[in-house]
């Protein structure tokens, strides 16, 4: 079973749920946990991850053999993304547009493109407890973070029980990286206009990729009905409500979970756990 | 002309909420939504659109069923895993996973994949009552965010340069990635609102690192700070360290999120603590902005 | 002399457009003939990559000169790469221009002035 928890909107508390609700999975199985936010993965300050292992993440990108290539240009023809032109008669390649797809080494007739890894990011894994962590990050100034992802769902043992990968926040390309092929969506949002309008382009999402979903909102008590009568409309399902309070923003601060901190919240995590469990199995 | 971008790292900052003040107390500004991707200034500033625009993407690979023999050198040759088998043997693209680099197409024996025009999304010129808007929105699930900030921003340039504005306040894109680089391109002044947890304080390194990259002069300002103050101290700490001025410190104040819930900004609703300090950090923006305005003269 | 100079217009009377990958028009002016061509930008709507995609399109016009407002690295780097001199930091008329550069007024860029992936 994979779970993947995304919100169309950063800072709802996405990364809270998925952490304590993995933490008090791990009780009873194996769980393994992907932090899928690679621009800004936070999970590891919750669940205090031992890292051990480190993967860097790269693509391929070509290297021009300046004896052999002609300036021809059927390379730059081939390129969709103009990372390479043929300037001072000799092909050159502009590593940090490129896609990595291969499409010049390809077409080169004299053989001139060899193709060798240009680093993104890195992949970290460990055990936090009972937990098997992953983590992706891309390296500061990389535009590219899809592959990053994808590198960090590679690690998964797919035989291995549950699986919640925590999405980064929004809707474009490196969500879909992230949530694809997942059972089930859960979707974190606050009570706010803001909220509403960012949850309503992720269910647009999840609707369109086809994966069941439900909602948690975080800081229920401060806000509107909007959410709650937009849930309704829509026919999804709210499992959690989790009110504002100056304890829970403290312990959040620095890096505490909510089900240590307050043993009252761990009955409602597993609860959100059988109503997501309910949904999938339907 | 000068051009504020406030940006957050992390997201729900209250990036959005300092945005709509500083819309409504600066004077002959254009205002720019930059998260194109879960855009939220619109909420607050009920803009009234004049223009909208589409914005394609790269065109991306279509199968034709009729033509596809199943041999699978699409799939080999696909580096982004775009192009899978069906149940009935045949081929497929994924147009969210495709990147349009059209490898496939050339490699295809039965010549039965070709390009297809995409839509990523549109872009806006507004009215608002604090004075004109560009804003977007991307298709869910679409890419090129980046390139679409890049658009509105040349789009909000050049509105400027012709009628004479003073200023562009761009509302930032969450994250690190290809839309925050794209919208740090030739700021004058970056705002980075953080909160007082381990997670905000990350986040705020990173972006740092990432404006420090490209030269970006860099205020930042803490939301919530109340609601943890020795991890306050703690980032103030390392403000001072990295040689970043702390320009404002925002407490919590639940009227501030009521005020967004009426289409509001800060200053319109109310005047509790919370706008208090977004006005003063506004004050400070502006002394900032002007005493660079006249270094330049 | 082959020149070429980055247009908001399509005549020696436009304002130099001060982008390089996605400038309105691209002017080519021969200098000892004083003849001249205007053609629009062929990356002006390229997703990605367009100061490298006008720079291959220069090359390929055989230019030995550029004037512009700005360019960026990877422009520059490929620019360099050709030998086309890049003159920067332009502004007034392509008429003014080219009357500055025969002056002498103008001097050469020894690199990029925009930071990297400011067209992205
Ligand atoms: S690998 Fe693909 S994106 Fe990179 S230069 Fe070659 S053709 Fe262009
Ligand atoms: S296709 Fe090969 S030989 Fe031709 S320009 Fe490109 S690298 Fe050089």
């Amino acid at each position: 079973m994979k779970l993947a928890v995304a919100s169309g909107k950063g800072g709802t508390g996405k990364t809270t749920i998925a952490v304590n609700l993995a933490r008090v999975l791990a009780e009873e199985g194996p769980v393994q946990f992907i932090d899928c936010d690679v621009e800004e993965p936070n999970a590891h300050f919750f669940l205090k991850p031992s890292l051990d292992t480190e993967r860097e993440v790269s693509i391929l990108v070509p290297v021009i053999d300046r004896v052999l290539c002609n300036g021809c240009g059927e390379c730059v023809k081939a390129c969709a993304f103009n990372a390479i032109a043929v300037l001072g008669h000799k092909a050159l390649v502009f590593a940090e547009i490129c896609h990595g797809c291969g499409g010049c080494a390809r077409v080169c007739p004299t053989k001139a493109i060899t193709e060798q890894p240009n680093r993104l990011g890195v992949v970290s894994t460990g055990p936090a407890g009972n937990i098997f962590f992953v983590e992706g990050r891309i390296d500061v100034g990389t535009p590219l973070s899809v592959p990053v992802t994808k590198g960090a769902r590679r690690e998964i043992k797919e035989q291995d029980g549950i699986v919640i990968l925590d999405a980064p926040p929004g809707t474009t390309c490196p969500v879909v990286a992230a949530v694809a092929g997942c059972d089930y969506v859960l979707l974190v949002t606050e009570p706010t206009p803001f909220g509403l309008n960012d949850l309503k382009l992720a269910v647009e999402l999840v609707r369109e990729l086809d994966i069941p979903h439900g909602v948690v909102i975080n800081r229920a008590d401060i806000g509107d009905q909007g959410v709650e009568e937009f849930c309704r409309r829509e026919g999804i399902s709210i499992h959690l409500r989790i009110p504002f309070e100056r304890q829970f923003a403290e312990t959040i601060a620095h890096g505490g979970l909510l089900v240590d901190a307050f043993p009252a919240w761990r009955p409602k995590f597993q609860a959100l756990w059988h109503k997501i469990q309910e949904e999938v199995t339907v | 002309m000068k051009q504020l971008l406030i940006l957050s790292g992390k997201g729900g900052t209250g990036k959005t909420t300092a945005a709509g003040v500083f819309a409504a107390l600066a004077p002959n500004k254009i205002l720019v939504d930059c998260d194109v991707d879960a855009a939220d200034f619109h909420l607050l500033l009920a803009p009234e659109i004049l223009e909208t625009h589409d914005f394609d993407a790269l065109p991306g690979a279509k199968i034709d069923p009729g033509l596809c023999n199943g041999c699978g050198i699409c799939a080999s040759v696909c580096r982004f895993e775009a192009a899978l088998k069906q149940a009935d043997g045949k081929y497929y693209v994924d147009p969210y996973l495709c990147e349009g680099c059209r490898v496939c197409v050339t490699a295809c024996p039965a010549g039965a994949i070709s390009l297809v025009d995409r839509l990523a999304g549109q872009w806006f010129v507004s009215s608002t009552r604090f004075g004109p808007l560009i804003h977007a929105r991307l298709i869910p699930g679409e890419e090129n965010s980046g390139l679409l900030v890049a658009k509105i921003r040349q789009v909000a340039t050049q509105k400027a340069n012709e009628k004479g504005y003073d200023l562009i306040i761009i509302d930032g894109p969450p994250g690190i990635g290809c839309p925050v680089i794209s919208s740090l391109t030739g700021i004058d002044l970056a705002l980075i609102i953080t909160e007082p947890t381990v997670a905000g304080k990350h986040d705020l390194e990173r972006v740092i690192q990432l404006a420090r990259h490209f030269n970006i002069p860099v205020q930042v300002a803490i939301n919530k700070w109340d609601l943890a103050p020795e991890k306050t101290d703690d980032i103030e700490a390392y403000c001072a360290a990295e040689n970043i001025p702390v320009a404002g410190r925002i407490p919590f104040d639940a009227e501030l999120v009521k005020s967004i819930a009426g289409g509001k900004t800060a200053v319109e609703a109310h005047s509790g603590p919370g706008t208090e300090a977004l006005v003063a950090l506004w004050e400070n923006m502006s002394r900032i902005l002007q005493n660079k305005s006249a270094q330049n003269q | 002399m082959k020149v070429v100079v980055t247009a908001q217009t399509n005549s020696l009377d436009s304002e130099i457009d001060p982008r390089f990958g996605r400038c309105q028009y691209l002017i080519f002016v021969d200098t000892e003939t004083d003849s001249w061509v205007a053609v629009p930008n062929p990356a002006l709507a390229e997703p990605g990559g367009a100061g490298i995609a006008v720079s291959q399109f220069v090359a390929d016009e055989k230019a030995d000169a550029l004037i512009t407002g700005n360019i960026g690295p990877n422009a520059a780097r490929g620019l360099a790469a050709q030998g086309i001199k890049v003159y920067v930091g332009s502004h007034g008329t392509v008429k003014e221009a080219l009357a500055a550069l025969k002056a002498g007024q103008l001097t050469p860029a020894s690199g990029p002035t925009v930071k990297r992936r400011s067209g992205m």
